[in-house]
């Protein structure tokens, strides 16, 4: 099962029966596997990895360092959740440390993203305070260098 | 004085004598192509890892740019000590049974020359990788080939090593997980052609530069049988495990006697292994295990997908244990290997290397590297089972006879 999903997780496109193939498998065994994974929500879904900058959109994004106050019973649950289902909002941690929690936000402009924090984010209850940075550069995303650069630079043919 | 025009008769005979290697033509050839998919690549295909790489910036940052003793820094010695007897259980003494050297290439080179007079005979299984034969005639021996085939799983047997001893026989080169077929050896095997070798007074020079890459079973390291540990110079080295191919460092372990004698090559030659290579070696034994194994977990899915691939292609290619080649066999096409791999580079741009170019047995096969991504392979392979469509049915038999390209004058084998 780790197997599957380390290569899933590396490659999405890979089917059942390639993966069969590579982890010496029943093919029927690996799809009713993955299925599985899917409906325990081990796998939560299957995205392309997109380098917007390359493709000419402009995108903004933001961390925000959140402060806020626990509530009795739900913790920082109901707070991260009041931010976490806005839409432009991508991801959602609760941290050990200075601030509670960190927030990753994408807009189309600076002014959308400062607007959503001043006007939505800053005024929840329950917040303290937010800190926000804006993103300058992307060097390297879940794992994978942006411009990596090393590209096979073998010779085609060695004995 | 003018200059003499006529430079090849200025040229050793024996050096003359040597064929050029097969694979070059070929790589003259595909290099000009673009779009070319290659599976000829003898060597890794991700780059040394960050940590190895990072270590070496840091000793240059260092000044670490100076001579290390000839026999290699005491450092990496104790770690390739460590790491022998950890892996196999065989002890060697760093300060004096262990030389590193440039690549395992110049390891064999002087292992061969402290052993080889002039006349002396030296076993070297068929096919097999291409610089052992040279080296051997450069030291004005004799290659006699042990001819390895599908039937017996490329593996050297101790009846092969029998049959071909003579009185002037010195040395055994093995060569397991092999270079081109991506054969191991069986331990028993091993352990009978020990017999062989013990009883005619061989020397074992065996190349374990892949040892780290076998998916089934267990690898069984030369030196480690009983008896074995001081008939054999073990070689390896870093390229391979821990994707180090251009650094240029290797290592022979073996008698003291034996070592000290090919320092003396080394260090009146070489003088050292490159110390930043030597450092990043350090680095890759101390560090690189838990990288290594990914990538052999690695190599070892790709090379069930390139099984499934030529079986459903429907070419016969029995199951390589080691290394990263497949060794499929084409001779159904009625083309030799060369022909083969020249058809399929200029029609489909797949770029492969004939067996032949490691000896007469490997006509009528060629080898496939898996060192290539997932999606290089698939690609390559749906190229290949169009340019076999309409091939496959011809079934006509070779007409090249095994062996004809095998044997030249020199005693080396004519590599196409």
């Amino acid at each position: 099962m780790r197997e599957i999903l380390e290569l899933l997780e590396n490659d999405a496109r890979l089917t059942p029966k390639q993966i069969a193939v590579m982890l010496d498998m029943e093919e029927s065994e690996v799809a009713r596997i993955i299925k599985e994974l899917e409906e325990k929500k081990v796998i939560l879904g299957y995205h392309t990895f997109i380098n917007w900058d390359k493709a000419g959109e402009e995108k903004v994004s933001a961390l925000i360092e959140v402060r806020i106050s626990p509530q009795r019973e739900v913790g920082f649950d109901a707070v991260a959740e009041r931010i976490y289902r806005f839409p432009e909002v991508k991801t959602v941690r609760l941290m050990s440390g200075a601030y509670d929690l960190v927030v990753m936000i994408e807009g189309r402009t600076l002014k959308e993203v400062a607007n959503f924090v001043s006007q939505k984010l800053a005024t929840i209850e329950h917040v303290l305070s937010t800190s926000t940075h804006f993103v300058l550069k992307n060097y390297k995303l879940q794992g994978t260098i942006i411009e990596d650069g090393e590209e096979d630079r073998r010779l085609v043919i060695t004995p | 004085m003018t200059t003499p025009a006529n430079w090849q008769k200025y040229i050793n005979p024996v050096v003359l004598g040597i064929p050029p290697s097969g694979i070059r033509r070929f790589f003259d050839l595909a290099s000009e192509m673009k779009g070319v998919i290659s599976l000829g690549v003898g060597e890794p295909d991700c780059v040394t890892p960050w940590h190895i790489r990072e270590s070496c910036m840091y000793s240059l940052e260092k000044g670490y740019t100076m001579y290390t003793s000839n026999h290699g820094l005491l450092e990496l010695r104790v770690e390739v000590a460590r790491d022998l007897a950890e892996t196999y259980g065989v002890n060697y003494n760093p300060n004096n049974e262990i030389l590193i050297t440039v690549g395992t290439s110049e390891a064999l080179d002087l292992a061969l020359r402290t052993i080889l007079r002039p006349g002396d005979e030296v076993l070297i299984p068929d096919p097999s990788y291409v610089s052992y034969a040279p080296c051997a005639v450069l030291a004005g021996a004799e290659p006699v080939y042990l001819k390895t085939s599908v039937e017996n799983g490329f593996q050297v047997t101790a009846g092969m090593v029998e049959k071909a001893v003579t009185p002037k026989t010195k040395a055994l080169v093995l060569c397991y997980p092999n270079n081109p077929t991506g054969a191991t050896i069986d331990r028993e095997n091993l352990l009978e052609i020990a017999e062989v070798v013990k009883f005619h007074d061989l020397i074992v020079v065996s190349d374990e530069i892949y040892d780290r890459l076998t998916y089934v079973g267990e690898h069984t390291c030369v030196s480690s049988l009983p008896g074995m540990r001081d008939r054999t110079i073990l070689l390896n080295g870093f390229s391979k495990a821990y994707a180090m191919t251009g650094w240029r460092v290797g290592y022979a372990a073996g008698n003291s006697d034996f070592i000290a004698a090919m320092k003396k090559i080394h260090q009146y030659t070489i003088l050292c292994a490159p110390i930043t290579a030597q450092v990043a070696a350090v680095e890759a034994l101390k560090n690189g295990k838990p990288g290594m194994k990914k990538m052999v977990e690695q190599y070892n899915r790709r090379r069930r997908l390139v099984l499934q691939a030529f079986s459903e292609m429907g070419l016969p290619c029995f199951e390589p244990r080691g290394a990263f080649y497949a060794f499929p066999e084409i001779s159904a096409t009625g083309l030799s290997s060369e022909d083969f791999a020249q058809q399929l580079l200029r029609e489909e741009k797949v770029a492969v290397v004939p067996g032949s170019a490691f000896g007469g047995q490997g006509e009528g096969y060629i080898r496939c590297s898996y060192a290539a991504s997932t999606d290089d392979l698939t690609e390559a392979f749906k190229r290949m089972s169009g340019f076999l469509k309409g091939r496959l049915s011809r079934r006509k038999v070779l007409t090249v006879p095994f062996g004809k390209t095998e044997q030249k004058n020199e005693g080396i084998r004519q590599v196409l």
